[in-house]
């Protein structure tokens, strides 16, 4: 089927400002919005940037905003859509070429909540113990593969782009409600700031953007409940 | 303008094997950078589903040498078996170092990491399947990148992301480091170093369906052999049966582990014809074999290219909650809900068992003598050690990264202490900047795109999982072609930003050349074994071939050489299952 894919380009080496270039693409109703960036940049024009590798919604490389949602571009299926489709890079991120946008600050962010296990006694020999409810505790958050979808469609994001944003909150709710780790304070000073998770203001759009289907906003709910409960 | 950097050691590649090695160098030195074309975690390590094998006889009772002997039966008896025995031992340990980490496993009742089966992994020398493979639901590989990048993260290393590597820097034996491309401004970057480890992953992307990401395209083995580094068993590559029909998406063994089953189009279970024991977990080299002869005689699905795996039986609660994303998978591709309905299958191409040779401590080695190159080290899907020999058993993949990650790390480490920087080469860069130049004004007509295209269709015809002379023959000669028409392609992208025509253009040049390795070694190879199927040599034929394949590109003619196997537990008998 032809399909009408307009997408906001903007080469700085090239372009003053952003446009939209539109484009017909001869895909299959299954195939996925990245086979028809990819019809594009293989058939129509080479010059057209996105991220991409895995093409089935693992290695986070291409989250968009797709008809003015942010989804990965692997995995939203053409019929889903119909015609026409339009494609921008992900918002609040400076944009680097086409749809690639630099996501230095936003790994920054996730680097400032510690994302790595903290416990300094010593392990035993074999594993250490968790039981499967404990490990379940924390199921959810361990699914983020960092794409930057819920975070780039916060409203408080948009307002501030100092906010730490839900994506390094999921991270820091793994290790918080993980039975192993001893960090748990130390990470809930961080987001206990003006600029950490006290600025969510519950709109949601995080959860429906996430595509691993993680419930962000509950995540961010229960880190909130655990600062109310430690008295920091 | 070129920047030139300086640290005692570079890693190229922030998979499971690159991040693993940099930790182990990082305790010995800070001035270790990781150099990686993807985001550390946007690598192909985090793709990987059902699990990681280590006897640690969590669930019955399980033995390092059950595992090795598995291995290496698995194999074909081309592996290594010193390389096989350290790998074995070494996995519990490196699992347990994961567990401490963080990484998040499923566990048992009593809180021990949770096993499951996995394909050719018995009790007690091929009694019955046992559960070896530890697994964090069927995201064991997302877990395992994510650990392991948070844990370099917590060592404060260095990363350059989004830097593609265009040139190792080799002279007299001796590495001096690699020079990169910068993605986000186009500059190039050369990073002059005492040692410098390869972990660049596989090459699936040589084939139209197949498991593998876009980014898996060899780079890091197609610059080996072009510094003159042979390359060992480029024939074996691995079909994994169970690809989403077309899209060749990875539907894991675990759904096989977990009790799924493979039917033709009569629904009969047809893997009790063929492995009578292990059945639906026979080793993949096997199985895949098996579907195609299903399909050859007409009993695939509606009398097409495919077959289905069954998982209807195993109820919604295993389905949702132990393979939550393959069910996934075939929810949004397919439309096909597997708790209710079959999953249409196909082999697709998974993993390259050949690679860069190294010995057990990673170092690469350039000859049948295994003469290690100074500072050069490999690890991982690039490597070839050889653990995996003729085909490789699931979950043994994210072992290796581990165990020989770790051990290359080591190796390496020692090594800085005592080793020198070696001079830079005259003009370090020249050779990758002409590269990029001659690809950038190159004025002909052809396209990356088709050129790909056609690689890939014609590997799948004439180099996948059935092979003969006369397909390997015209696959040689349709190399030459496109090797010809790729001096003729024209890119659109001329520019320096994020030019991923140019990188794709790259990558293509190291699919072809790899492709035609591959080609020139199974043509040699007249034998079958494991994953190398010759129709026109259906036997496994010892006395000939039990040997490793080298081949050498010099002046772009290919040499071949051979390397003998090493065997000390298990002497060479037939493979039944
Ligand atoms: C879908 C799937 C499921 C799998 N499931 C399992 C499983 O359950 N168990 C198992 O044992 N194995 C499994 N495997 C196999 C296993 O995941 C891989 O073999 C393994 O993860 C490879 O790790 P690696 O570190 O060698 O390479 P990768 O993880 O592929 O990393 C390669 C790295 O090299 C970098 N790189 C490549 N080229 C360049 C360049 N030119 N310049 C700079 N950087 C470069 C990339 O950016 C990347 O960081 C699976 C594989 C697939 C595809
Ligand atoms: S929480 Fe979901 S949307 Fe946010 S970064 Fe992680 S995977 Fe992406
Ligand atoms: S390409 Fe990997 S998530 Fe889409």
């Amino acid at each position: 089927m032809r399909v009408l894919l307009k997408i906001k380009r903007f080469n700085p080496e090239r372009d003053r400002a952003p446009y939209w270039a539109e484009y017909e693409v001869e895909v299959e109703p299954v195939d996925r919005v990245l086979d028809a960036l990819e019809y594009v940049k293989w058939h129509l024009d080479g010059t057209l940037a996105f991220r991409r590798s895995c093409a089935h919604g693992i290695c986070g490389s291409d989250a968009m905003l797709i008809n003015g949602r942010n989804r990965l571009a692997c995995k939203v299926l053409i019929k889903d859509l119909g015609s026409p489709i339009t494609v921008e890079p992900m918002r609040g991120f400076p944009v680097i070429k086409d749809l690639v946008v630099d996501m230095e600050g936003f790994f920054a962010k996730y680097r400032a909540i510690k994302p790595y296990l903290i416990n300094d006694e010593l392990p035993p020999e074999t594993e250490r113990r968790q039981s499967p409810e404990e490990r379940a505790r924390f199921d959810d958050t361990t699914k983020c593969i960092l794409c930057g979808a819920c975070t780039t469609s916060c409203p408080s994001f948009w307002a501030n782009g100092e906010y730490i944003g839900p994506a390094a909150i999921v991270n820091a709710h793994r290790f918080i409600f993980d039975s192993r780790d001893r960090g748990a304070a130390e990470r809930l000073a961080i987001l206990n700031t003006r600029l950490g998770v006290w600025r969510c203001r519950t709109i949601f759009n995080c959860v429906e953007a996430c595509p691993r289907g993680i419930d962000v906003t509950r995540a961010i709910a229960e880190v909130k409940r655990a600062l109310l409960f430690s008295g920091t | 303008m070129t920047t030139v950097h300086r640290y005692d050691a570079v890693i190229v590649g922030a998979g499971g094997a690159g991040l693993r090695a940099a930790l182990e160098v990082a305790r010995a030195t800070p001035r270790v950078a990781v150099v990686s074309k993807l985001y550390p975690i946007r690598s192909h390590t985090g793709t990987a589903q059902g699990g990681i094998g280590a006897a640690l006889g969590n669930m019955e009772e399980d033995h390092w040498e059950w595992h090795m002997f598995d291995t290496v039966k698995g194999s074909d008896y081309l592996a290594d078996q010193d390389a096989v025995e350290i790998m074995c031992q070494e996995a519990i340990a490196c699992v347990y170092e994961l567990e401490h980490w963080g990484l998040p496993f499923d566990r048992t009742p009593e809180g021990k990491i949770a096993q499951r089966r996995f394909g050719g992994h018995t009790r007690n020398f091929g009694e019955a399947p046992v559960r070896r493979a530890c697994h964090a639901a069927d995201r064991t590989g997302h877990m395992i990148l994510q650990t392991l990048y948070q844990q370099c993260l917590k060592h404060e290393v260095q990363f350059f992301n989004e830097f593609h590597v265009l040139d190792l820097l080799l002279e007299d034996n001796v590495c001096r480091g690699i020079v990169a491309l910068s993605l986000a401004d186009g500059e190039l970057h050369v990073f002059h170093a005492k040692a410098v480890l390869f972990a660049t992953g596989g090459f699936g992307r040589m084939y139209k369906v197949t498991s593998n990401a876009r980014s898996l395209t060899g780079d890091g083995v197609a610059i080996a052999l072009r510094r003159g580094i042979p390359l060992e068993d480029m024939e074996f590559f691995q079909f994994h049966p169970t690809g989403i029909y077309k899209l060749g998406i990875l539907i894991s063994e675990a759904a096989r582990g977990e009790g799924g089953i493979l039917r033709n189009r009569q629904g009969e279970r047809f893997m009790e014809r063929y492995a009578p024991t292990l059945l639906d977990l026979a080793p993949r080299d096997i199985i895949s074999r098996c579907m195609y002869t299903e399909i050859r005689e007409g009993r695939g699905i509606d009398g097409k290219d495919y077959l289905h795996l069954d998982l209807t039986h195993l109820g919604r609660e295993v389905i949702e909650k132990k393979l939550p994303d393959i069910t996934d998978f075939a929810r949004t591709y397919l439309g096909i809900d597997p708790v209710r309905e079959p999953i249409p299958v196909q082999p697709t191409a998974h993993y390259a068992m050949g690679g860069i040779p190294t010995d057990v401590h990673g170092r690469v080695i350039r000859d049948e003598k295994n003469t290690p190159v100074l500072g050069f080290y490999a690890a991982g899907e690039c490597a070839c050690v050889s653990v995996h020999g003729a085909n490789r058993l699931g979950t043994n993949s994210l072992v290796d990264i581990l165990v020989f990650g770790k051990l290359a790390g080591r190796h390496m480490a020692d090594y800085l202490r005592g080793a020198d920087f070696a001079p830079l080469p005259k003009d370090a860069e020249g050779p990758a900047r002409e590269e990029c130049q001659r690809l950038l004004t190159s004025n002909g007509a052809e396209s990356v795109a088709r050129l790909r295209e056609i690689l890939q269709r014609e590997m799948m015809d004439k180099a996948a999982v059935f092979r003969t002379r006369e397909g390997l023959e015209a696959m040689l000669t349709t190399l030459k072609e496109l090797k010809d028409r790729y001096r003729r392609i024209r890119l659109q992208d001329k520019g320096k930003i994020f030019n991923t025509d140019l990188q794709e253009a790259l990558e293509l040049g190291y699919l072809l050349d790899l492709a035609e390795v591959t080609v020139v070694s199974a043509l040699a190879r007249r034998e079958s074994r494991g994953a190398h199927y010759r129709e026109d040599f259906p036997k496994r034929d010892d006395a000939q071939w039990l040997k490793h394949t080298l081949a050498y590109r010099i002046n772009g003619e290919y040499e071949l050489r051979y390397k003998p196997v090493v065997i000390t537990r298990f002497q060479p008998v037939e493979r039944k299952y």
